[in-house]
């Protein structure tokens, strides 16, 4: 059965982001969805690029605030939302791929940048159904 | 939160005793009505901050404190490098320096309102605002580790202002004892294309007037008088400013266990101040002062051509300019002993009183200049420093309304496009480049920064001096 799912968390000044899957690849994928919707509508992102990023951490849960980071800068160095990821984890090693185009503001109507994700509520674990469940909070 | 939680010393002084690992008391300054309405996790972290090592005297909360990350927003704490006191990248916050600056600008507001919507549209047109934006600006290695070191000196020195503005500014504009080697290629290269941007969330540049004069004295010697306009700009470091952040962060929480310390939450990474990564933050948090400095330079420079464009007879001339995240180095009186600490400010504004040296002269007989900045709609306040802040905060008051609804409420029950309509019905233009933004800093999402700011006068944390009301705000 399909669990892939990310929403939203109420967080006072800012937002929580988090990502359910039936694999940890998975929930790291889904959050990084949520992410974006912070931004944008994920849906509305077009896949014309792909980006690679690597990451490596002492924690899953570092490493998932590792992942999204590294999400937010090459959003913000190139000028670029993603829409789409894919994630392969070996322990702690991270690779991912990003699909995506540039900002376009017409399009996106971009609503907030992220500074950056935070270990405020960070947590990656798997519930008692087995799914796995990935969130923490991020700075806007 | 329960007034059960606290031991209240004052009408706006409720304290926490140590308890459990605690090494220091809290301290909430706030009136019965904002610490009922405080978020509980306020209590949280305030008390986690009293645990760090080397803390000095308390941790302390301001009347706009909310939940933050480690240390709450609203959030002071001293430490003592001698003690084994901590430097904590989470106790600055991602968006380093981030602050305001105010100018006047010898304008009436008769002189805006004739012209009101080509004023708008020129600063929204010429001041690089929102998600994706870049400056005009591109900075090469060289160029940009000369910013790092500068601050607003460099950008002055690039034709972007005054010596003028600089005498008005914080550290006479250039923060010492940045590193350009600690900041990372990463952060540059996130900022490189990011001078004299606003960038987005809560960050602004408004036009406003002086509806209120509380303290004639104190408001003569800033130069502000009733009916005056004002413009502040509210913003931070940018792009490098939250590269550092995040790194930092990563390494103060990966090195903390080898340091002996044991974090109550992982948000509070720090370093000893005397350890070589406590060291090199120190380095990069100073570079991210100086690029907040010349970022809020540029854009002064950007928004004196915007509105000579209009009105020409305008002048701009800076009020003061000061952060509210930073970690600084400051002498305080501790049981009548001068004491050298290295102060967090995270959404906390410093508020030297009279006569403090930091002061600039023309002022100081006044005590420093304390911007506070409102919500979209609503008031900014002009306060001044006093002698008595020293001893209840080291020096630091509020930072801005703090806000009491998170983004993901205010876009449910607001329409950015509604909004809008409704404040230029009152006759304040909103520029922004997304809804959905106006939508999640609606003016009600946000605390009342005018019982903030009563709050912080009555408990002498700063002296209410002046009230602005806004006229035209270009959103981030």
């Amino acid at each position: 059965m399909p669990h892939a799912h990310w929403e939203h968390f109420e967080h006072k000044a800012d937002i929580g982001v988090k990502g359910s899957g039936n694999t940890l690849p998975e929930a790291f994928e889904q959050t990084a969805v949520a992410m974006v919707a912070v931004i944008t509508d994920p849906l509305g992102v077009a896949e014309q690029e792909s980006v690679e990023v690597d990451c490596q951490a002492p924690d899953l849960e570092l490493l998932l605030v590792d992942w999204l980071n590294a999400l937010i800068y090459e959003m913000a160095v190139r000028r670029m939302v993603f829409g789409r990821f894919e994630v392969k984890l070996d322990g702690t090693q991270l690779h991912g791929v990003a699909w995506g185009e540039h900002v376009n503001r017409e399009k996106h109507d971009p609503a907030v940048e992220i500074k950056g994700a935070t270990y405020t509520e960070l947590k990656v674990a798997q519930d008692t159904q087995g799914i796995w469940q990935a969130q923490c909070v991020v700075d806007v | 939160m329960e007034t059960s939680l606290f031991s209240q010393h004052s009408a706006t002084r409720w304290e926490i005793a140590p308890h459990g690992k605690m090494r220091v008391p809290a301290v909430i300054y706030a009136d019965q009505p904002l610490i009922e309405a405080m978020d509980h996790k306020v209590y949280e972290q305030v008390t986690n901050v009293a645990m760090l090592p080397g803390i000095v005297k308390a941790a302390y909360a301001m009347p706009d404190a909310h939940w933050g990350y480690g240390f709450p927003i609203g959030g002071v704490a001293a430490f003592d490098p001698d003690e084994g006191g901590v430097i904590s990248a989470g106790g600055v916050g991602f968006d380093i320096s981030c602050g305001v600056r105010t100018l006047h600008t010898g304008l009436t507001p008769q002189q805006i309102e004739a012209h009101k919507t080509a004023v708008a549209d020129a600063l929204f047109l010429n001041i690089p605002a929102g998600v994706g934006s870049r400056g005009g600006i591109h900075l090469k290695e060289k160029e940009m580790d000369a910013m790092l070191r500068g601050g607003a000196q460099w950008a002055v020195e690039r034709g972007y202002g005054t010596e003028e503005d600089l005498a008005r500014t914080e550290e006479q504009g250039c923060m010492a004892g940045a590193e350009t080697a600690e900041v990372s290629a990463k952060a540059k290269k996130r900022q490189q294309d990011e001078m004299g941007t606003l960038g987005s969330g809560n960050h602004y540049l408004e036009v406003q007037h002086v509806v209120e004069i509380y303290d004639e004295g104190i408001a003569n010697i800033y130069g502000i008088r009733q009916d005056d306009v004002v413009i502040s700009i509210h913003c931070g470091s940018r792009g490098l400013g939250h590269q550092i952040g995040t790194e930092f962060l990563k390494n103060m929480a990966i090195a903390a266990s080898k340091h002996g310390i044991v974090l109550p939450d992982r948000e509070l990474a720090c370093a000893p101040i005397n350890s070589p990564i406590g060291q090199s933050y120190l380095g990069a948090m100073r570079a991210g002062i100086n690029c907040a400095l010349a970022n809020r330079q540029i854009i002064t420079h950007l928004t004196r051509h915007a509105l000579a464009s209009v009105i020409p007879e305008a002048h701009l001339s800076l009020l003061y300019d000061v952060s509210h995240n930073t970690c600084k180095v400051e002498t305080h009186e501790i049981d009548g002993k001068p004491r050298k600490l290295f102060v967090h400010r995270k959404g906390a504004t410093r508020a030297f009183g009279p006569g403090h040296p930091a002061v600039p002269d023309t002022l100081r007989v006044a005590g420093q200049p304390v911007l506070i900045g409102g919500s979209m709609g609503t008031a900014s306040y002009i306060l001044a420093g006093t002698k008595e802040s020293e001893a209840h905060s080291f020096s630091s008051a509020c930072h801005g309304a703090g806000r009491a609804m998170s983004r993901r409420q205010a876009k449910r029950r607001w329409r950015g496009h509604t909004l809008m309509e409704e404040l230029g019905g009152r006759g304040i233009l909103i520029r922004s480049r997304s809804l959905r933004g106006v939508a999640e800093e609606a003016p009600d999402a946000y605390k009342d920064v005018s019982a903030v700011v009563d709050a912080a006068d009555k408990a002498g944390l700063a002296r209410k001096v002046a009230k602005l009301a806004p006229m035209v705000c270009v959103k981030g």
